[in-house]
């Protein structure tokens, strides 16, 4: 192997082992979809209906509706977390670590990247198996395509993680990622409502989600889940992924300093 | 130029000057003291020799490499404990210590070999398998130490190594480093405020406000008096 693949796995594995020594945090991002499922959708499924729109093929009940946009939910709360553990990570030292091997640093900051993905990949799957349970499920094939579609909206919501993490010096800043970019993102999006339905409302507000790289990365997934695949949603979702890698890359160079004083 | 050479080094924070024009040598296999009280400038150096933070004002060579012309050379020779603890407190000091081997590239049988005799070095050997947390302070330092030997860097940077240690695991850490000195032909800068961590035969630099006030060997520039009051009255404080 070489040394970089060594690295690459060596990262994955140690983001591996904390996160199963965090069970609570298995927990928690388990329990946080499947409250908006069964709760939250429930309540929905009377006052919200929806007709026919690409990919579903039939009339759908709120639930199914929602499920993409909750893997979206997931991948997009994780992406956060790993980033609130790098600043973790740079307050501890530990990024120190990181930083100071002989490996270039872009590849070091994919590796942490990637790590993060995996995770968010596997709470989807064990998301998706309990929705399955519950009795919504997806045709097979669905199952398989809609692996390269988390990776991709991985790699794009961890990358916006690692340049937010950039940017925050302090822990206690994080509280404001969370009202200022997850919620926002969220909402101003196609995971909980059709952008058509948004329309009814306000156009402007249509506008907005229709700009949101989340909106996409959950119809890349909505559509994968079906078995077919949505270029847009491809193209504006790597098209953001790429950008926010380079803020990220940016916030990093080492000639901008690890952390002014 | 093996060893370390820092070369008119300068780097500010903002408007803060943080170092000044530093320059200094530290020949292959000799032990450096870099003496400077607390806000001197060591860690900003010590950022700076780790590429941490890059500047454009002066250059740092590390075992002939340049560390702004090819900082992976560079880094690889490089052995660094920092200041602030780095281990995973929740990772067996096995583990620690493969995770370190993998960014730098090594695994499989080559990084247990490695990581046995970096543990043996250091007496460790029997506390691979512990949880780094169940370790105490004097032995989390060690495992630090044995982790930033596992690449064989020719290098070592320590900063303040000694820092929130008792005197029984101040002694021996300064002893073990020494002799990696000695005894290995390492090259050793060992950031500290304490007078008591450095040997006659030394090298020392004194850094105080950014600026590198003298290196010597630490016989010459005490000549006779105790390190601690030539120190004090170079860097004009009183006792």
């Amino acid at each position: 192997m070489t040394p970089a693949l060594v690295a690459l796995q060596a990262i994955t594995i140690r983001e591996g082992l904390r996160f199963v020594r965090q069970r609570s945090r298995f927990i928690a991002a388990l329990i946080r979809p499947l409250v908006w499922l069964v709760v939250f959708a429930a309540g929905f499924r009377a006052a919200l209906g929806l007709s026919i729109t690409p990919p579903y093929q039939t009339y759908i009940t709120y639930e199914i509706y929602i499920v993409p946009g909750l893997c979206g939910m997931i991948i997009l709360f994780n992406g956060m977390q790993s980033s609130l553990s790098l600043v973790y990570d740079r307050e501890m030292g530990s990024m120190r670590l990181l930083l100071t091997s002989p490996l270039p640093r872009w590849w070091l900051l994919f590796c942490r990247l990637f790590a993060s993905t995996a995770i968010s990949v596997l709470q989807v799957y064990t998301f998706l198996a309990v929705a399955a349970l519950y009795g919504i499920d997806m045709p097979w094939q669905g199952y398989v395509l809609v692996l390269p579609a988390l990776l991709v909206s991985g790699l794009m919501l961890g990358a916006l993680g690692l340049a937010l993490s950039s940017a925050i010096r302090q822990l206690e800043n994080f509280a404001g990622v969370m009202n200022f970019v997850i919620f926002p993102m969220f909402f101003l999006s196609s995971a909980l409502y059709p952008l058509w339905k948004m329309a009814e409302s306000s156009a402007l507000l249509r506008d907005i989600c229709a700009i949101n790289p989340f909106t996409h990365a959950v119809e890349l997934i909505r559509f994968a889940l079906y078995g077919q695949f949505n270029a847009m949603a491809l193209f504006w979702t790597m098209l953001a992924g790429l950008v926010f890698a380079g803020a990220a890359l940016w916030g990093y160079d080492p000639a901008r300093g690890m952390k002014r004083q | 130029m093996t060893g370390l050479a820092v070369r008119n080094v300068s780097y500010s924070y903002g408007s803060k000057r943080a170092l000044d024009d530093v320059s200094f040598h530290v020949p292959q296999g000799a032990f450096c003291a870099l003496l400077g009280p607390n806000g001197a400038g060591k860690s900003t150096l010590f950022s700076l020799m780790t590429r941490l933070f890059t500047t454009s004002e002066g250059e740092i060579e590390i075992a002939g490499h340049n560390l702004a012309r090819s900082p992976r050379k560079a880094l690889a020779q490089i052995g660094v404990v920092f200041q602030q603890p780095t281990l995973d407190l929740d990772l067996s000091v096995q583990r620690n210590l493969s995770y370190f081997a993998a960014l730098h590239g090594l695994s499989g049988r080559l990084a247990q070999d490695r990581i046995t005799a970096a543990l043996e070095r250091l007496d460790m050997a029997e506390r691979a398998a512990e949880r780094a947390r169940d370790l105490n302070g004097g032995h989390r330092r060690r495992l630090e130490i044995a982790r930033c030997l596992i690449h064989a860097p020719s290098v070592l940077l320590l900063d303040e190594p000694t820092v929130g240690l008792d005197a029984a695991s101040r002694k021996a850490i300064t002893h073990h480093v020494h002799d990696l000195s000695r005894q290995d032909g390492m090259t050793v800068l060992w950031a500290t405020h304490l007078t008591d961590e450095i040997a006659p035969d030394d090298q020392v630099a004194v850094l105080h406000r950014g600026r590198l006030l003298k290196q010597a060997q630490c016989s010459a520039l005490t000549a006779g008096q105790p390190l601690q009051d030539v120190f004090l009255t170079m860097t004009g404080e009183t006792a």
